[in-house]
């Protein structure tokens, strides 16, 4: 395993005993009298090392939520404590800078992060090909196709060196094949290295293919419904039986409270 | 599924390798690779010859149509010689001029004056367009007189600027810097505001945040309407320029291009007249062709966002 994180990115959690703890957190928008609850008191810890898989249908405030964690807003109600630092996020877009390559993409972060100058080059080499972009650094965004971005914005993710990477709905815009060769590449890199993963998404058969633990959300307001833990070994293929039974487990208890909106 | 053995990632069953065997198709890297080269859309230079053909000729030929055109106007005395000169006259002019020695001295006095107004300009519209576009209150306040002012000939400042800085080359910078100042920082504005969210939103989680996050992300961002705002800018303060040399006339301010035009016409010498405008049209261009349409086609091609050939 050559490409392995090395450095670093040891766990710092060690006191904490987790990579992210979300407690009793609401979220509210809206003026105050005309409020909408978004998020209603959500308690969910995301151990060192651990992928957690957020899912529900519309309006479960999943992408609120991960806001909060990152830091870009503030709940309205509880804590969230994230110990390894700023949070690493990804979107469904690429969100790259068109105006760099992507090698200076990943640069542009190590910068931000505090790394010297003669170092960046050398890593970010490194992490283009830890997503097997080797050769990628110094191609333009727009040159490279939609699989190809999203793995040169993982590798941006992973320059941030933090211990909790937040990926909302990151393959849902790619074609089933490319996001089939990009859960295989996720589970890869992050079986290698210590990262943990809270990872957004509304389909479920993606859930149980990446997840070590599912978390279903009920909708409007969010509510933390249900959770499994899926112990099928690593790496499974969204074919497999066992994946396939459990989604349409789960995929029939989200059918159930996608169901109750309709009832009034 | 038995326990939950939650962040043992080590612990944990991943027997990548013997599930590898029961899948002999499981080589991800060959996969990634023949994705990645079906999907890469490469974009290759097109060849000089048929750059040529695309990009020299069809202007070139406009050229010549249009000089023909004229010729065959003045062979068929459409109009009075003193009204219509023969292209050879406006050539001989220009040959003229060249042996008098005094052409490139005209060139350059307008020249001059017109870079040095945008400079200028450019010192005072990028720091405005950013407080306007950054600051609520100064955009409410300044914003509608800033984009109001581009619509106003900045021909129409002469005479203020003429009785506030007197027949001077003060005057002749005012008259340029009100021409440019506000299309600059309406670029600059525009492009600020095109900056899509996202882009500030990525920036912000890797740590571009303040000061930072405006220098990493938000001026590189908005470059594409900044470019275009200069580019604009430009063409006004040479507008302008002329304008004001035409207008304002004392021996203090050197003979520009315009003032060239101006004593050209009170000596009613038609092929001097059409000298003068044609080396406005070619200087404007060329400035144009030399230094702004290249920065716009290379901060453009760089993102990706060029549609064909220009």
């Amino acid at each position: 395993m050559a490409d392995t994180l090395t450095g670093p990115a040891a766990p710092q959690a060690g006191p904490a005993g987790y990579a992210a703890r979300i407690d009793h957190v609401s979220k509210a928008f809206g003026r105050p009298g005309a409020q909408q609850l978004v998020l209603d008191d959500i308690t969910l810890d995301v151990a060192p090392g651990e992928f957690v898989c957020l899912l529900g249908a519309s309006g479960c405030g999943k992408s609120t939520l991960l806001n909060l964690v990152a830091g870009l807003d503030k709940p309205s109600a509880g804590t969230i404590d994230a110990p390894g630092g700023r949070p690493a996020l990804m979107f469904q877009e690429h969100a790259l800078f068109p105006w760099l390559t992507a090698g200076r993409n990943i640069e542009l972060a190590l910068r931000l992060r505090g790394v010297p100058r003669e170092d960046r080059r050398t890593e970010a080499e490194r992490l283009l090909s830890l997503v097997r972009l080797g050769g990628a650094y110094g191609k333009r965004v727009h040159e490279l196709s939609g699989g190809m971005r999203q793995r040169v914005a993982l590798a941006r993710a992973l320059a941030q060196d933090s211990q909790l990477l937040l990926m909302d709905e990151p393959f849902a815009a790619l074609d089933a094949i490319t996001r089939d060769v990009l859960h295989d590449e996720l589970t890869r890199i992050w079986s290698e290295t210590d990262l943990s993963v809270l990872f957004v998404t509304h389909n479920v058969r993606e859930a149980v293919r990446l997840a070590q633990r599912v978390v279903l959300l009920s909708s409007r307001p969010g509510r933390v419904n249900r959770e499994w833990a899926i112990d099928i070994p690593q790496p499974r293929r969204i074919e497999d039986a066992d994946v396939a039974d459990l989604s349409v487990e789960i995929t029939e208890e989200l059918r159930g409270e996608i169901r109750r909106h309709g009832q009034h | 599924m038995a326990s939950t053995e939650t962040g043992a990632k080590d612990t944990a069953p991943l027997d990548g390798k013997d599930r590898a065997d029961e899948r002999p198709t499981r080589d991800l890297s060959g996969l990634e690779a023949g994705l990645d080269a079906l999907e890469t859309v490469t974009v290759g230079r097109t060849p000089a010859g048929q750059l040529l053909l695309k990009k020299v000729l069809p202007p070139l030929t406009a050229v010549v149509l249009v000089l023909v055109v004229w010729q065959l106007c003045a062979w068929g005395k459409v109009a009075d010689p003193t009204k219509l000169p023969s292209p050879h006259a406006v050539w001989q002019e220009l040959v003229d001029r060249w042996n008098a020695g005094d052409l490139f001295s005209i060139i350059w006095t307008s020249v001059e004056r017109g870079l040095l107004g945008f400079l200028a300009a450019l010192a005072i519209g990028t720091p405005l367009g950013l407080v306007v576009a950054r600051v609520p209150f100064v955009r409410s306040a300044i914003g509608p007189i800033l984009s109001g002012l581009q619509s106003l000939p900045s021909v129409a400042w002469v005479p203020a600027a003429v009785i506030w800085l007197g027949l001077s080359d003060s005057a002749m910078y005012a008259v340029i810097l009100l021409g440019a100042v506000p299309s600059i920082a309406n670029g600059l504005v525009a492009g600020i505001d095109q900056v899509p969210p996202l882009y500030l939103r990525a920036g912000r989680t890797i740590g571009a945040t303040g000061l930072r996050g405006a220098w990493f992300i938000l001026l590189p961002a908005s470059l594409p309407g900044y470019v275009a705002g200069l580019k604009q800018g430009w063409a006004f303060s040479w507008r302008s320029l002329m304008a004001a040399e035409l207008i304002a006339s004392s021996p203090d301010l050197g003979v520009g291009l315009g003032r060239y035009l101006e004593n050209m016409r009170e000596a009613s010498d038609m092929a001097g007249v059409f000298l003068g405008i044609l080396l406005i049209l070619v200087v404007g261009i060329a400035i144009d062709q030399i230094v702004f349409s290249p920065l716009e086609r290379w901060v453009l091609r760089s993102r990706g966002l060029t549609v064909g050939t220009r």
